[in-house]
């Protein structure tokens, strides 16, 4: 028995080394950064200067749960419909849905920038048909559609999956009882996928809000906390901001997922006996 | 009538999934330097892609890094899933289970900025010339694999019967044949998913590599982001049809092979 709980360290040795290197202490190591000037003194300057930033953080917030509740308007009826289809064609569908995120999303971010430039796809067509051209490329519209295409698999996924589980005889009963469409859906279709709208939900939110490709594309001059992060550190080389506008983000992403976690632990817990 | 209105939602939003797929495959046969106005059918920016070194330099690297990392974080996420199963305080648990989720909770800008000031710290403690390298990128992407292959073998894990074990244990076979003749064979489908899984990310990711790595290490994605920063030429558009090609027919390829094997289950019984 002794010999089995040494051979056990053995096999977790190096991914508790592992983790404890380059999981926690990089976290320690944002916290210094932050606390800290290019000399390495202690300083809160950098703290303090957050407050320059308070805007953008706004913004970022703002466009971002815009984008999750349309991401989520469209995902949901589209991940109902899905799973009341044949099983064949689920599974093609949902093999469609997944596919547009094998490419890499610089690429299809660029893509759009392209159909909906300037003189882009979408203007290029326009003119043709004698109308005026639109202005798209550098409006909060574009950056949250960007936001909504790069993201929506990601709703779609989990709701499908926790939809497709929901037992047909299920909703049988309840019609049977006398439940009309609207009732069912409230009652029954809505309180079962809560999971997975709560596991779509930070997996748009998350990378939308600390998201710097997307507006650098689309959004012209509009510039999120991902884009403030990425200047201080790859143009300007100030990691002591840098970090702390990281630090900010991740403190923020981690109370709001907190947050969620208490609010969708109350929420399922009538059906999950 | 409700049934044909969801399907023109279907549709719909297929199309707005796969516009700029389509745009990208469209443009990237474009005669001219231009990515929105087509002016005839040219296959002159595959014949350039493959003549660019570059390219073909950081193809081969993303491959590399993609295939070592992937390894590397299946080798030790294995051993930390059977380490956590088989681990008995609650609280210790509960920690590794913390820290292990750290990595996917985190947005990537965080994770990668993390990373590279934990390496300039220690390049600059040892004073190293440049702290970013192939190594510290490596570093990154087996970190943010990790979690994912530890989520993939601990379901299988908890699905092996803990008597199968004990009883090749009495029936005299050592802790470690026991382990290898028994538990590794059980959980292979979930060491094998995590190894795919990681192998999948290392190769698409962006944000991660690009604040770990050295200015000697250029990935595809790397590339891809260089190249966008000035007005792209179709060859962009070639490589990434070329790359979707790809994981077309490597999907359509494993679909028909899970079909294949869910019928003969379904005849098996």
């Amino acid at each position: 028995m002794k010999k089995q709980s040494f051979l056990q360290r053995l096999l977790g040795a190096p991914y508790v080394l592992w983790a404890a290197i380059f999981i926690v202490v990089p976290l320690l190591i944002v916290v210094y950064y932050s606390f800290t000037d290019s000399a390495g003194n202690f300083t809160l300057e950098n703290i303090k200067s957050l407050v320059d930033y308070k805007e953008i953080f706004w913004i970022s917030i703002e466009y971002s749960l815009i984008a999750t509740v349309i991401t989520l308007i469209i995902a949901y009826p589209f991940a109902y419909i899905m799973s009341r289809k044949r099983e064949s064609s689920q599974r093609i569908m949902m093999m469609l849905v997944m596919l547009p995120m094998w490419m890499n999303l610089l690429i299809r971010t660029y893509s759009w920038m392209n159909i909906l430039e300037k003189n882009g796809i979408i203007n290029n067509l326009l003119a043709g048909i004698g109308l005026e051209p639109l202005k798209m490329i550098g409006t909060p519209g574009a950056v949250i559609f960007g936001m909504i295409y790069n993201y929506l698999p990601y709703m779609i996924l989990p709701i499908y999956s926790v939809m497709v589980k929901i037992d047909k005889s299920v909703l049988e009963a309840a019609e049977d009882l006398g439940s009309n469409s609207l009732s069912k859906l409230r009652r029954i279709i809505i309180p079962m996928s809560m999971p997975g709208v709560v596991s779509g939900i930070t997996m748009v939110f998350v990378p939308s809000v600390s998201t710097f490709y997307i507006s650098q594309k689309l959004g012209g001059k509009i510039m999120l906390v991902g884009d403030a992060i990425e200047k201080q550190i790859q143009s300007l080389y100030n990691y002591n901001l840098g970090a702390a506008l990281s630090l900010v983000l991740m403190v923020m992403i981690l109370l709001s997922m907190a947050l969620m976690k208490k609010f969708a632990g109350e929420g399922d817990g009538n059906l999950y006996v | 009538m409700k049934k044909v209105s969801g399907n023109i939602f279907l549709v719909l939003i297929y199309i707005l999934l796969y516009a700029p797929l389509l745009v990208m495959v469209f443009f990237s046969f474009n005669e001219a330097k231009s990515t929105s106005v087509f002016k005839g059918f040219s296959l002159k920016w595959y014949s350039e892609l493959f003549s660019s070194a570059n390219t073909i330099n950081a193809l081969r690297n993303t491959l590399v890094l993609a295939a070592l990392s992937a390894v590397i974080a299946t080798l030790i996420g294995t051993a930390a899933a059977v380490y956590i199963y088989y681990c008995r305080s609650k609280a210790w648990k509960n920690t590794l289970d913390v820290v292990t989720n750290i990595p996917m909770m985190n947005p990537d800008i965080v994770t990668g900025v993390s990373l590279m000031l934990l390496f300039v710290f220690i390049g600059r403690l040892i004073g190293a010339k440049e702290s970013l390298n192939f190594m510290t990128l490596l570093i990154a992407h087996v970190t943010f694999c990790l979690p994912y292959v530890i989520l993939n073998v601990l379901p299988k894990l908890n699905q092996t019967d803990p008597h199968l074990s004990e009883a090749a244990q009495d029936l005299g076979s050592t802790p470690l044949q026991a382990f290898f003749k028994i538990i590794l064979p059980a959980i292979m489908p979930g060491v094998m998913s995590g190894l795919v899984m990681s192998f999948t990310l290392s190769l698409d990711d962006f944000v991660i590599s690009y604040y770990t790595t050295g200015s000697s290490f250029q990935t595809l994605p790397l590339l891809i982001f260089a190249m966008t920063k000035k007005t792209v030429k179709p060859d962009m558009y070639a490589l990434s049809t070329l790359i979707f090609v790809t994981v077309l027919v490597l999907l359509i390829i494993s679909n028909i092979i899970q079909a294949k094997s869910e019928k003969k289950e379904r005849v098996g019984k």
